[in-house]
């Protein structure tokens, strides 16, 4: 049966209410097992020696000695990684990542690898294994790397590696309509996602050529995509279990390490367990971009915008795979734009392979488009909120990057934000007041569910979808809500990669948009089933059944006398009546649904030291419909808490040498508790309408709007247009010294 | 290299193990002793993850010596529930939802508890301060300060 995915409307019972997750025992009592949690017989632990150039050629590896050492088991090269990847140019990106061939592209660039019975012997290894660089001139900066006469990043490519255009209409005759134009460049840092559990995995090839890996990743079945093709692997003959992740943000979408301990443990024939360390993971793993922006909005006398443009160049580490085409396409997304034109740039770079950050690409975007559309709203003497809300998308508009908007919510966010009561709060000396807009398309993606009623009626729900904040919870209440039974009695679990059939990674908003939709399918199919069995029990024609809360009942007067049988009294009957019942669903979901946040924010600035408190912080999102509303409000407020890092603290320092010379939480400062107030959140339901609950992805839209909330109330305290990020005390002295020395 | 022996007190069983001088308490809990609860996100005292609380004092386990546990008392999350009853903390971490991913769950609880056990009514910005030496990526902080003055509550009612 296919799925009818269209929105009809729906009086809830189990979801949007606040059940206490299944794994929540597990994860308060130490018990739940993360990436480093896992252990197997006879394994080995692997460390791998790291690049301290940011660029230069391997002219010799000798790892003899290291070999030589008692209690060594494999050392491996790029020789243990022969490129198999048959001329796709990501998938040898991704390899040559994983292990430097015959030039180191960064600080941290893996140059080789030990397994060894301890932790102890695997680093005295690394210090044996002797390399001979020749270092090349680098460059990590990414309006550096954009000039003609920059040193190439990788080999002979040029350092402009890809551009991208989105637009409509024509630019320049909206300009010349315009009575006011703002044209600006701002700069951001590059930051780390974060995520306090470093990449770990437990890699296990046998002699009989298959092989297991327990890791913590966003997407066990791409792992294993990626890996078996790497490694040279028959797809089926890898098995991925996803551990417990301890956060992820995109960066464990991407392969890092994972096929150097399958090498290892392939040449050592034990299994191979492998942790990154703090430092790896910074110097080594997935960073967003450093950007450089241009933007020119121009707008009319009475507040409408008649064209704007941005060129935006995302760094992207030395390969051509990086994300500026999303900050091209959603720069200026919240805006209904008659001529519109971005040119997203990837530069390359001497710094780590980015990865996707939360709504990749698109915070940097908004933070230039929203700081100067406060602006043209400060210089045209209209409140910014109402410029908005006067130049908003609704549907009907032709988004900037190309498809017509159906119903969506940037208007409802800016109305809840104009009557919100954070907006009339009185500011005190030193503080100002910011706000900007936020928009995330969201994805769907291939999913595969299954749903089984067990013997005595309770449900085991298995998605592919890997559980990053609470969405086994969710998908629970979505088998409930559809099968019309209680929370309590469904338990969702992750499926390993041999037991379920292929899903998508968890990114793009997509895990609980997307299983719920394969979940609401499986439930359907299951009670198109059970209404089949009851009508075996009853000896009746099914058409004559209907299902309702959670019972097969039979309509008509003729079976007056029949009760309603529940799950458990079919699942009971099951051995007579056919077998085992079950749910299936193998969907491509469509329809994500795009989001939009508004976000509002006071800060105060110390003017001597040029610190920054925030004081007072409110998101206000469409979620579509909240399922589980305790972890959309954690989603909100997540998203906040890593854009107010991401504005005024976080940043990746590169010394002259091209060295990272902050690969750690002590000099890689994110927010802690004290840093912030409490993030109030206010959701917002504006019905996706090509889901059948009206679901849209909720997990990365409240990255967005921050860096821009943040950058305009600053700028609001202090008189000055903040346009570098972060916003750090020496940033925002420079700047009020600038203006005072006019 | 020669091992230590080492004899301490952990979740009130007494344990007696050998050591690498050099080795963190951990790496000793974690690997020699199978109590995988403490996380490691650093390795160099900035993250918490690897909070255990030491003769009452919450410690970064990854700075403390596998050695120096002689004859303390240490208690780890895996002793923080009364069998099958969780800990007012515990409770109230699950019912506010002040975990996403969970990683930094351990230490947060540890570090609360420690709290808690001084300071039974602390207001949000001694929570704040307190726990700021334990890094969640996740949450925003928002709901983790809400569990912890809830449980509060609840405990401070059950002393009464
Ligand atoms: S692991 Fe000990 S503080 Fe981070
Ligand atoms: S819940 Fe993920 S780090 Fe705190």
């Amino acid at each position: 049966m296919s799925l009818d995915t269209t929105y009809q409307g729906r009086n809830f019972r189990s979801v949007g209410t606040r059940p206490l997750r299944p794994d929540g025992v597990d994860k308060v009592t130490g018990r739940a097992r993360y990436g480093a949690d896992f252990n197997m017989p006879g394994q080995l632990v692997a460390r791998i020696l790291r690049s301290p150039h940011a660029h230069a050629r391997i002219v010799r590896i000798d790892t003899s000695r290291a070999e030589a050492l008692k209690g060594v088991k494999a050392v491996v090269t790029a020789a243990d990684l022969p490129d198999l990847t048959e001329g796709d140019q990501g998938l040898f990106n991704t390899l040559e990542n994983c292990m430097a061939r015959t030039e180191v592209l960064y600080d941290g660039h893996a140059v080789a690898a030990v397994a060894a019975i301890d932790a102890r012997v695997a680093k005295q290894a690394l210090k044996l294994i002797e390399v001979e660089y020749e270092v090349l001139p680098h460059v990590t900066d990414v309006d550096m790397a954009a000039r003609p006469d920059a040193p190439k990043a990788n080999g002979t490519a040029p350092n402009i590696a890809k551009q991208t255009e989105f637009g409509h209409g024509d630019v320049d005759a909206g300009f010349a309509r315009a009575d006011v134009i703002v044209e600006r460049s701002f700069l951001t840092e590059q930051t780390h996602q974060g995520y306090i559990e470093p990449h770990a995995c437990v890699a296990s090839c046998n002699s009989d050529g298959t092989a297991e890996m327990w890791v913590c990743t966003q997407g066990h079945f791409v792992y294993r995509q990626t890996c078996a093709s790497l490694l040279g692997l028959d797809v089926s003959k890898l098995r991925v279990t996803s551990s417990e992740i301890g956060g992820g943000f995109g960066g464990k979408t991407h392969v890092w390490a994972e096929p150097v301990a399958l090498a290892l443990s392939r040449k050592a024939g034990r299994p191979v367990k492998l942790v990154m360390s703090r430092e790896e993971v910074f110097r080594a793993s997935g960073p967003t971009s450093a950007t450089s922006i241009d933007v020119k909005i121009g707008a009319t006398k009475d507040g409408r915008i008649t064209a704007a443009t941005a060129h935006l160049r995302y760094s992207n580490g030395p390969y051509a795979d990086g994300w500026a085409e999303m900050g091209a396409m959603t720069s200026f997304a919240c805006y209904d734009l008659e001529n519109v034109k971005t040119v997203g740039s990837e530069i390359l770079v001497n710094r780590p392979k980015v990865a996707a950050y939360r709504a990749p690409s698109a915070p940097m975007a908004a933070f230039a488009v929203e700081s100067a559309v406060d602006e043209l709203a400060q210089k045209l003497g209209i409140d910014p909120v109402e410029f908005r809300i006067q130049n908003a998308a609704s549907e009907g508009t032709r988004s900037s990057y190309g498809p017509v908007y159906g119903p969506i919510g940037i208007g409802p966010t800016l109305e809840a934000a104009k009557a919100h009561d954070h907006m009339k709060a009185p500011l005190g000396p030193n503080q100002g007041r910011g706000m900007a807009c936020g928009f995330w398309f969201n994805f769907g993606g291939q999913t595969c569910t299954d749903l089984n009623i067990n013997a005595d009626g309770t449900v085991t729900l298995a998605v592919g979808t890997v559980d990053v904040g609470g969405s086994r919870a969710s998908l629970s209440l979505i088998a409930a809500e559809e099968l019309g039974i209680d929370y309590k009695d469904v338990k969702a679990v992750v499926a390993d990669t041999a037991t379920l059939g292929y899903n998508d990674m968890t990114d793009g908003s997509r895990g609980t948009f997307s299983s719920s939709m394969a979940t609401i399918s499986a439930a359907r199919n299951a009670i198109e089933v059970m209404r089949q069995r009851a009508a075996l029990i009853w000896d009746i024609p099914v058409e004559d059944i209907d299902w309702e809360d959670g019972h097969a009942v039979a309509r008509g007067e003729n079976y007056g006398n029949l009760p309603p049988l529940s799950v458990a009294d079919i699942a009971a009957e099951a051995g007579t009546t056919g077998g085992p019942i079950a749910g299936h669903s193998e969907i491509v979901a469509d329809g994500a649904g795009v989001s939009f946040a508004t976000h509002i924010c006071d800060v105060e600035v110390d003017p001597e030291t040029g610190s920054t408190r925030i004081k007072r912080y409110t998101v206000i999102q469409d979620a579509g419909k909240a399922v589980h509303p305790s972890y959309v409000e954690g989603q909100y407020q997540g998203g906040a808490a890593q854009g107010i890092g991401w504005a005024l603290n976080e940043e990746y320092v590169y010394g002259e040498d091209g060295r990272l010379q902050n690969p750690g939480f002590l000099d890689y400062r994110i927010p802690v508790c004290s840093d912030l107030p409490m993030i109030d959140t206010q959701i917002l339901e504006i019905p996706n309408p090509n889901h059948p609950y009206g679901v849209r992805g909720v997990g990365e839209t409240s990255i967005v709007p921050p860096l821009a909330a943040i950058a305009n109330a600053i700028s609001n305290a202090v008189g000055v247009r903040m346009t570098h990020i972060p916003m750090s005390p020496p940033r925002i002295l420079a700047a009020l010294d600038r203006e005072k020395a006019g | 290299m020669a091992s230590l022996p080492v004899s301490t007190t952990i979740n009130s069983d007494d344990v007696e193990y050998l050591c690498h001088a050099d080795e963190s308490l951990l790496d000793v809990l974690r690997d020699r002793l199978g109590l995988m609860g403490a996380k490691e996100g650093c390795g160099t005292g900035d993250c918490g993850a690897c909070s255990v609380i030491m003769d009452g004092r919450v410690v970064c386990s990854c700075l403390v010596l596998g050695a120096e546990a002689e004859g303390r008392n240490i208690e780890t999350i895996e002793g923080m529930a009364d069998g099958n009853t969780l800990h007012p903390l515990q409770q109230k971490f699950i019912e506010h939802a002040a975990l996403q991913c969970g990683i930094c769950t351990p230490g947060f609880l540890m570090a609360a508890k420690a709290l808690l056990d001084t300071n039974p009514d602390p207001s949000e910005e001694e929570i704040r301060f307190w726990l700021a030496g334990n890094l969640c990526r996740c949450t925003g902080y928002d709901k983790i300060v809400r569990a912890v003055a809830d449980a509060a509550i609840v405990m401070r009612e059950e002393r009464a």
